[in-house]
């Protein structure tokens, strides 16, 4: 079946009169609506809800997602976002009553187990780290960065040093983390990077200084690329008196072989929704809790769960940095996380960034014949090609990842880093069997040789979506935000 | 009008009219960043400062910062690229300029290059 490109939306299926369910009657006596709700507060005409039927809803909202692609329906090789699959029984889990049928205004002593779930899941994540303690209060990897850097910042300022107010960060870095510098008011200091997609570690020792509040750096970084002088740049940074924040986004390339803490880290925040196996995108929702040193702790966004004897209770630290979530941040997102760790333990752990690093490895060698390997060194999770080559054809890299929709792949990360032209960002995650890699591999070949013999073929692609090619600069320029009804002239 | 223009190696190019001088970016830079949906200008009266980042320009696939090639006080600014951002994929080196700035002094622009050198310089980007 073709899927249509237009689909009605549920307010444009209304049919007035339709109904989808019938109240009961009503058995206890009737008070009259101004009774109970003061006038200012009722609305003078209905709500413009749409009239359909059950039938009608239940064949809306099932077509809608046949026209996505998701993890669940193919290959999602999105570089940087780690979208692996989330297993089905975690799912199960948070549905047990003791999980989801809680109450954050309950009192603590009913809800222990809540508790000690939200203290072992920081204990797991300072031991994957590397580091002392944990606040699982952000709700996103950009918002573990913010408050990250809060604690940073409430650490300098703490020892009279608020004057360090330079961030340092790597030119081959997420956009997040100077946009989280400008959120806590640092200036960001860019940092070059050498000819091997590192840091340029001479660069650094010049640019450090008095006012250096710390490096903000990805390791492996957004190339794939794990950085071998990441001890000396610490050390540098460390003596220039700044701290170490770990972009965590790419950690699932080093889980149970490198500590960040080990190699001079200070701050860490992870992507429970990338590297812990929880659903992402569309909202997820996310967590991005943030680990630090020992001498970091106090500052740390609380509450936080601390132990006594046998009983979890829920503390601010000494000089937190204060609430940076409501209540105790996304609770069920903390138990599939922690149910992802204790089901593969330690060793396990390990193997998933071992096999994210084979994976990827293997495609990169099956690609690099045919496109353009900036940096030909073994990667980690993830790799990085150019398309630049595919221009004197009249292909873009945008051309190409559109044309990957038609074999029912979703599209790598493209135009980022922003170090490499025509950047394609391909991660493929420990959870895709070599032969779907390999289908991959292969489909990817022959669109590099339909850009040579038939550009028109990627340039005018997809053809195969209920969606075709979409005017994106129309939608950045003019975008519709939300559907309005006709006939109110709303604005 | 484009042979008075003389361009940066950031791809900006400059016009300069007296001490007024006008900036706005290459047709190379413009083909590089793709379709613009957003330009971020500064306001009359702001001080650049050479070397530094102005505007932003937002397009497709990424934010640009443009480099001011001298230092000064804008004067000017192409209002009409809030609502019409594509003027500058369309029209780079006319209808798409960005800002006026005006220097204190003489310009200097010695250090940039002739659209014969630019074109040259852009064979080996």
């Amino acid at each position: 079946m073709t899927l249509r490109a237009d689909v009605p939306l549920i307010f444009e299926r209304s049919t007035p009169g339709r109904r989808g369910y019938r109240l009961p009657e009503l058995d206890v006596p009737e008070t009259p609506l101004e009774e109970l709700i003061p006038q200012e507060y009722l609305r003078t005409e209905p709500p413009a809800l749409p009239e359909v039927s059950e039938l009608e809803v239940v064949r809306h909202y099932t077509q809608l997602p046949r026209r996505n692609h998701g993890v669940d329906v193919g290959f999602y090789p999105l570089g940087s976002c780690t979208m692996k699959y989330n297993p089905r029984v975690h799912e199960d889990l948070v549905s047990l009553p003791g999980l989801s049928a809680i109450h954050p205004y309950q009192p603590e002593e009913t809800v222990q187990g809540a508790l000690e779930l939200i203290y072992n899941l920081s204990e797991h994540l300072a031991a994957i780290a590397g580091l002392a303690k944990t606040s699982l209060q952000p709700a996103a990897g950009a918002h573990g960065e913010l408050s990250g850097l809060m604690v940073i910042k409430a650490y300098h300022n703490h020892r009279g040093e608020g004057h360090r107010t330079e961030m340092l960060v790597p030119d081959s870095a997420h956009g997040t983390n100077p946009a989280s510098c400008a959120m806590v008011g640092y200036k960001v200091v860019e940092v070059p990077s050498n000819e091997r997609g590192g840091v340029d570690v001479e660069a650094l020792k010049k640019l450090v200084g008095p006012n250096t509040a710390g490096l903000m750096l990805t390791n492996p970084n957004t190339l794939g690329l794990f950085d071998e002088n990441i001890c000396q740049i610490a050390q540098i940074v460390h003596e220039a008196g700044g701290l170490l924040y770990y972009d965590g986004a790419n950690a699932n390339a080093i889980m149970g072989v490198v500590r960040p803490g080990d190699t001079g880290f200070d701050v860490v925040h992870f992507n429970l929704h990338k590297t812990f196996s929880t659903p992402h995108g569309g909202g997820g929702p996310g967590a991005g809790p943030i680990v630090v040193s020992e001498k970091l702790a106090p500052f740390l966004p609380g509450p936080v769960v601390q132990k006594d004897g046998d009983q979890f209770r829920l503390v601010m630290p000494e000089h937190s940095v204060g609430r940076v979530r409501s209540f105790y941040g996304n609770f069920l997102v903390y138990a599939k996380a922690y149910a992802y760790i204790l089901s593969h333990g330690p060793q396990g752990l390990r193997e998933v960034s071992a096999t994210a690093v084979l994976n990827a490895n293997y495609v990169m060698n099956k690609l690099k014949d045919v496109f353009e390997l900036p940096y030909e060194r073994i990667c980690m999770h993830e790799f990085v090609l150019s398309g630049s080559h595919l221009k004197k054809y009249g292909v873009r890299t945008l051309d190409l990842a559109k044309r990957l929709s038609d074999y029912g792949f979703h599209a790598p990360t493209v135009y980022f880093p922003l170090i490499v032209d025509e950047a394609i960002m391909i991660e493929p995650t420990e959870t895709e069997a070599k032969s779907t890699l390999d289908e991959f591999i292969e489909v990817m070949r022959q669109i590099a040789e339909e850009a040579k013999e038939n550009p028109e073929m990627l340039t005018s692609a997809p053809h195969n979506t209920p969606v075709k090619r979409v005017d994106e600069a129309r939608a950045a320029r003019h975008p519709v935000l939300r559907w309005k009804p006709e006939a109110s002239g709303e604005q | 009008m484009s042979e008075k223009l003389l361009y940066t190696k950031e791809h900006e190019w400059v016009l300069v009219k007296g001490n007024i001088v006008r900036i706005g970016i290459s047709d190379y830079a413009q083909n590089e960043l793709g379709d613009i949906v957003f330009v971020d200008l500064p306001s009359v009266g702001d001080w650049v400062e050479e070397g530094e980042g102005f505007c932003a320009l937002e397009s497709v696939k990424a934010v640009s910062d443009v480099y001011a090639p001298v230092s000064g006080k804008v004067v000017a600014v192409n209002e009409e690229l809030e609502d019409s951002p594509e003027l500058i994929n369309e029209s780079p080196l006319d209808k798409g300029w960005i800002v006026e700035i005006e220097v204190e002094g003489t310009p200097q622009v010695g250090d940039l290059m002739s659209e014969q050198e630019y074109a040259e310089y852009l064979k080996g980007v």
